[in-house]
């Protein structure tokens, strides 16, 4: 898988750098973008466990032009100085639509030491009443298959005070117990964090965010004593070039 | 025609006629703070521009350090200046110009809306190979025009730097205008950004520079005063396009720091004049992307010419004056009074300034800027209110109403006939039959090219109409006469009477998103040239399907706006097009050779250019 990972990436990269060229005027120059959309802490309060200071980290990068694109994505999230899980993307973009854009590749994810592979194929883009959605289908090693859709708006209370509100929803087509996952709408995610952009590019926020697991995936945490349900507050900044 | 005098336009240097060689061009008096110092050498900065005259001139294109934010930064200057020199031609001389590249990397001048053979017209890839570093180009050709006009450079984004100067012609007959003293008014930006960072940054973020976007507040007082419900009516039409109804410019006040002639709002650029005197001013908008609206509170202003030629005088207010256009405009001061020149961005991010006074310790009040503007269903082509703009439909063209219809059920998608790979699309569009007689505009249907649908293009104007005489948005209805284009006729009559033989359609087309700008749909890299026969008469019909004004320049040839009358048509080389309008004119191809067409919106023109072959 790992090999495979370094081919898509060369594959991609390869005629995207080809076609750069040095004319000043040129209207669609090779680009590299990255962002940092969430470097946060939380302040969770589960009840019956002592307070907990996870790390979660949530970005993206991409190399392209304006029609296609290598994108990247990474997610991670940092406890007790180890890591509990992260998830990896590497992408091939193309633009669609006017407001579409088409994501093609592979993700990687560890969760508790239990690595998954699986192919992508999603899509994101702005709908109508400026909403940010991202939707992917997953299709993983031995039939196991995922869906996540999220959906996020922003509502700039002035011109640099901004507040972000984000949900997530993850779907799983197989059970995959040595993650704790049973069939059907597995977790459902939601956020609000108000940011103040000192630049553009650059802002601190701070905000809330409650995780809840679902349906027989939630059964199945209860069983192990684990909670099902998090509320906590964040903070944490967010950048990009 | 009262006596006139001519003047230079620094007026401590009048009685100087100056020939100026090279570097030695700067030294011309001023006052107040100067931004500008030499970067290599110790030459005397320039307060003014200096003005050179005469026929044979040397200009040399070099860095210097300026400082107009409290950072040091680089400029590209010609002669050490920034604006460069005013050049002062007389029509019917020829001209001489030995322009040497001090840069380390290519450069060019181009001389914007002068007719010249097309080798001379300095753009790099048409015109010639552009001037390598330490190299000398020497442009030589007959001036026979007169007027305000300017020059900059048209390679890479060197216009953006500082690469910029103004242009005045004196008429070889008595001119028609009479004045008494006459200045050059140039408006611009400055940047402390690397332009080619800008337009990363907009690739990147489209609406990065976009600091009056609307907020929560501005929605809960919509709601308190419309009630909810109006207000998501209102709102619903951007929202289900996901536009923002505050998108009036790609790059402002949020980086730009607004210049009139090279002086920050804070110094302000000041022009003398004495009791009694009519004063021409010369305002050039040599901006790269920066619409401006330029009042004198308390004067009349009249516009006495556009875009460097002569027209029927009219007295107004203000005028809205697009990126590379010029209009020339009298006023008749009060021997005590002092005047602020004031130039707000079209997006009020702020502006440029300047003070027009009779003694230099004397100063005049700023005004405030106007409220932000909010864009229409109208700047969206859905013609709401067509009835009300659609100046030529009083005239002869009736039938627009029937093409609305048609557009309006978006079943005309696919233009008949045409080759849908979109390279040979403006060949066989070119050959359009014509409606509508010299003067008018067309009645020609409105059609959207297959090429115009796909991830690159994200709306087409539904109803796009004829709104010459719509002052835009931000200044409808203010209380103040405001110019249109309906304004313009040309003084003289109609220089060439013939009607149009053909008509080409171009449809000013992008994602604003993805910040991605062509014709058609069909970015330059992609695109054909446009042919025309040597000597025919041309109607070219200009559809905006974005939500921004375009500034559209042909190099090489007059564009004949038609504005309603026939017997004086306006001739201009830079046509706005309002947002979701149409325009059209009438063009001579009386130049051999190949020119450029394109959006003079510097982060535009990449893609929204198209070379004209005229054989």
């Amino acid at each position: 898988m790992k090999t495979n990972l370094v081919k898509l990436i060369l594959g991609f990269c390869g005629p995207l750098l080809s076609f750069a060229s040095t004319a000043h005027m040129e209207d669609d120059p090779l680009l590299f973008s990255a962002s940092i959309d969430e470097l946060e802490f939380h302040e969770t309060d589960t009840s019956g466990k002592n307070h907990e200071h996870p790390l979660v980290f949530a970005g993206e990068a991409w190399l392209g032009r304006d029609l296609h694109k290598l994108w990247m994505k990474a997610e991670g999230e940092y406890f007790d100085g180890h890591t509990e899980s992260t998830e990896a993307q590497v992408l091939y973009n193309r633009a669609a639509t006017p407001f579409w854009d088409i994501q093609i590749g592979m993700r990687r994810d560890s969760h508790g030491g239990v690595e998954r592979d699986w192919a992508v194929i999603g899509f994101h883009g702005t709908a109508p009443y400026l909403i940010e959605t991202e939707t992917a289908l997953f299709i993983g090693e031995d039939g196991r298959s995922a869906l996540r859709v999220k959906a996020g708006y922003e509502m700039p209370f002035t011109q640099r005070l901004i507040l972000g509100s984000e949900v997530e929803l993850n779907f799983h087509g197989k059970d995959d117990p040595l993650r704790g996952i049973r069939t059907g709408l597995s977790d459902v995610e939601a956020g609000l964090r108000v940011r103040y952009e000192i630049r553009r590019e650059f802002a601190p926020y701070i905000g809330v965010s409650w995780e809840k697991l679902v349906g027989g995936t939630a059964d199945l945490a209860r069983f192990r004593g684990q909670a099902s349900e998090e509320t906590g507050v964040v903070i944490g900044i967010k950048a990009w070039f | 025609m009262p006596l006139k005098r001519y003047l230079l336009l620094d007026v401590p240097n009048r009685s100087k006629r100056r020939f100026v060689q090279g570097l030695a061009a700067a030294g011309a008096a001023g006052m107040g703070l100067n931004p500008l110092s030499l970067w290599a050498g110790n030459l005397p900065a320039a307060a003014h521009p200096a003005v050179l005259r005469g026929n044979r001139f040397d200009l040399s294109i070099g860095e210097a350090a300026v400082n107009f934010t409290g950072r040091q930064r680089t400029a590209t200057v010609i002669n050490g200046t920034l604006p460069a020199p005013v050049l002062r031609w007389r029509e019917g001389e020829r001209v001489t110009l030995r322009v040497t590249n001090r840069l380390p990397h290519d450069s060019s001048i181009h001389w914007h809306g002068i007719i010249l053979p097309f080798q001379m017209d300095g753009v790099p890839g048409l015109s010639f190979d552009g001037i390598r570093p330490g190299e000398t180009f020497t442009y030589s050709f007959d001036v026979n025009q007169s007027g305000t006009y300017w020059y900059h450079s048209h390679s890479g984004f060197q216009e953006q730097t500082g690469l910029h100067g103004a242009i005045v012609i004196d008429p070889r007959e008595p001119d028609p205008v009479a004045y008494d003293r006459d200045y050059v008014v140039m408006l611009t930006e400055w940047t402390d950004e690397d332009p080619e960072d800008i337009y990363g940054r907009l690739k990147k973020e489209s609406h990065y520079y976009n600091i009056n976007e609307r907020t929560t507040g501005d929605l809960w007082r919509d709601i308190r005063e419309k009630g909810a419900a109006q207000t998501f009516r209102e709102r619903s039409m951007w929202n289900r396009m996901r536009m923002s109804d505050r998108d009036l410019s790609d790059v402002t006040g949020y980086t730009y720091t607004f210049l009139m002639n090279g002086r920050t709002p804070a110094d302000g650029w000041t022009g003398l004049f004495r009791r009694g005197e009519r004063v021409r001013l010369r305002f050039i908008n040599g901006a790269t992307m920066t619409f401006f609206e330029v009042r004198i509170p308390g004067l009349k202003m009249t516009v006495v010419a556009a875009d460097g030629q002569n027209v029927e005088p009219v007295s107004v207010d203000e005028f809205r004056i697009g990126v590379a256009e010029t209009y020339d405009v009298i006023v008749e001061p009060k021997g005590d009074t002092a005047y602020t020149l004031f130039a707000q961005a079209i997006d009020r991010s702020g502006y440029a300034r300047g003070t027009l006074t009779p003694d230099p310790a004397l100063g005049a009040e700023i005004p405030a800027m106007d409220p932000v503007p909010l864009l229409t269903h109208t700047d969206m082509g859905m013609g709401m209110n067509h009835a009300a703009h659609g100046s030529l439909s009083k005239n002869e063209n009736h039938d627009e109403h029937v093409n609305h219809e048609d557009a309006m059920e978006h079943k005309d998608h696919d233009m008949p006939g045409m080759d849908h790979g979109g390279h040979g699309m403006m060949v066989k569009q070119a050959s359009g039959k014509v409606s509508g007689k010299a003067g008018y505009g067309s009645s020609r249907e409105i059609r959207h090219a297959k090429t115009e649908f796909g991830p690159h293009v994200d709306m087409r104007a539904e109803t796009p109409v004829y709104r010459l005489d719509d002052p835009g948005a931000g200044l409808r209805n203010n209380g103040r006469r405001v110019l249109t284009y309906a304004d313009l006729k040309n003084l003289n009559t109609t220089p060439d009477p013939r009607e149009p033989e053909r008509e080409i359609d171009l449809h000013l087309t992008g994602n604003m998103g993805r910040y991605m700008w062509s014709f058609n749909g069909v970015k330059h890299a992609d695109a054909a040239p446009i042919f025309l026969r040597h000597n025919e008469r041309i109607r070219i019909n200009l559809v905006n399907d974005t939500m921004m004004n375009h500034p559209i320049h042909l190099h090489g040839m007059w564009s004949d706006l038609e504005t309603g009358d026939p017997q004086h048509i306006p001739r201009k080389h830079t046509v706005v097009v309002q947002p979701g309008a149409r325009v059209s004119y009438l063009v001579t191809a009386d130049a051999l050779g190949p020119w450029a067409y394109h959006c003079h919106l510097l982060y535009h023109m990449p893609g929204m250019f198209r070379t004209v072959i005229v054989k």
